[in-house]
């Protein structure tokens, strides 16, 4: 009955999750913790801190951990819980995986139709500043600290950043290493 | 095929901190390097990705991976940008829950959240080339930017109005 319900739950989330993982999180919070009470306010606090320290999108690491915890925290054993993240994870994927298929057909199609060209004319200025908006909106203090709760974490940040940015635009150094060489920076320093 | 299952589980592995900090992984991926897709094709995916309802990293895989090897091609992008994930979160759920109060966790964290912020910033003037911004239309990305981030605005509804916008431009100059 549970993965059923976590199903219809995540299917939904899916669905009608515009906006990304963040605004996911509110529709998780509300479904998982208000209506269904699978977790406690401060477990799902534990599972948003989590899915922002670790690899992966944060709609789908946020649907694997709730659908261990709920089937563990209803009394089923663990292989449950492991059934229950696939279960959640699938049906957070579904919705996606469907419409994303059907526009790609679509787009593929109608890629130089003259309408479809206009709207992207409109399209693609807009999306430079949903970037922009990306990285400024991460600008808080929650990622750079600041210079009056803690001056040389928030000196070091600036120093990573301006590191990464250099490093990515003017060196083209791979991504990834970039960031295993800030996470060894935080390691020694932070 | 493998070879888009291991890109894109590469691309989820490090991801860190929502579905744009995988753009400029991305971008040198799949458009640098093996020239899957051009930066204007990125582009047109990443607004239709971000009106699509889910998770955006993954309607990013599933998008490319049907283009180029139709369903069996998405499904192994989605596979792969979702299994890293997947394993490491069961694996925290299961063994570690304590994982995230680790003092060595947190402060590598500390050192990579700045980089993130600098790896999504960077792609931003690259992206404004292949979108040809000029002073005529340089308005646009600065509204829809400052209007998400000042205004509180969603992003769906700035690709909607500029999707609009242009559809109505392209109209009026017949």
């Amino acid at each position: 009955m549970i993965f059923l319900q976590l199903f219809i739950t995540f299917f939904q989330i899916g669905l009608f999750g515009f906006g990304g993982g963040y605004a996911m999180l509110s529709m998780i919070q509300s479904d998982v913790v208000s209506n269904h009470h699978w977790l406690t306010a401060g477990q799902f606090t534990d599972i948003v801190a989590i899915s922002q320290m670790t690899p992966g999108p944060i709609g789908i690491n946020s649907a694997t951990y709730v659908g261990y915890t709920a089937v563990v925290n209803a009394g089923y054993p663990v292989w449950a819980g492991i059934l229950g993240s696939l279960m959640a994870t699938f049906s957070v994927i579904l919705p996606s995986l469907i419409l994303m298929i059907i526009i790609s057909r679509f787009l593929m199609k109608f890629r130089n139709h003259p309408v479809v060209e206009d709207v992207f004319t409109g399209l693609r200025p807009a999306v430079v500043g949903l970037l922009a908006a990306a990285a400024l909106l991460l600008c808080t203090a929650d990622n750079f600290s600041s210079p009056d709760t803690n001056a040389w974490q928030f000196w070091i940040s600036i120093a990573l950043f301006a590191f990464t940015y250099i490093g990515q635009q003017t060196y083209k150094m791979n991504p990834i290493l970039l960031i295993l060489m800030c996470g060894a920076a935080g390691f020694l320093l932070l | 095929m493998w070879q888009l299952f291991t890109t894109f589980f590469r691309i989820g592995l490090f991801t860190i901190g929502g579905g744009y900090a995988m753009i400029p992984l991305i971008e040198q991926k799949v458009v640098d390097e093996k020239h899957w897709l051009s930066r204007q094709e990125l582009m047109d995916l990443m607004a239709v990705a971000q009106s699509c309802p889910g998770v955006f990293a993954v309607n990013i895989g599933i998008f490319i991976g049907y283009k180029l090897r139709k369903t069996p091609g998405a499904l192994a992008c989605t596979i792969g940008t979702a299994l890293p994930s997947f394993v490491i979160i069961l694996a925290i759920a299961l063994f570690f829950q304590q994982f995230r109060h680790y003092s060595a966790v947190e402060s590598i964290f500390r050192g990579i959240r700045p980089a993130v912020v600098a790896l999504i910033a960077a792609p931003v003037f690259r992206m404004a080339k292949t979108a040809r911004i000029c002073r005529y239309n340089v308005w646009i990305p600065v509204v829809s930017a400052l209007a998400i981030w000042l205004l509180g605005f969603s992003p769906v509804y700035v690709v909607i109005l500029a999707g609009l916008g242009g559809y109505t431009y392209g109209q009026l100059m017949k």
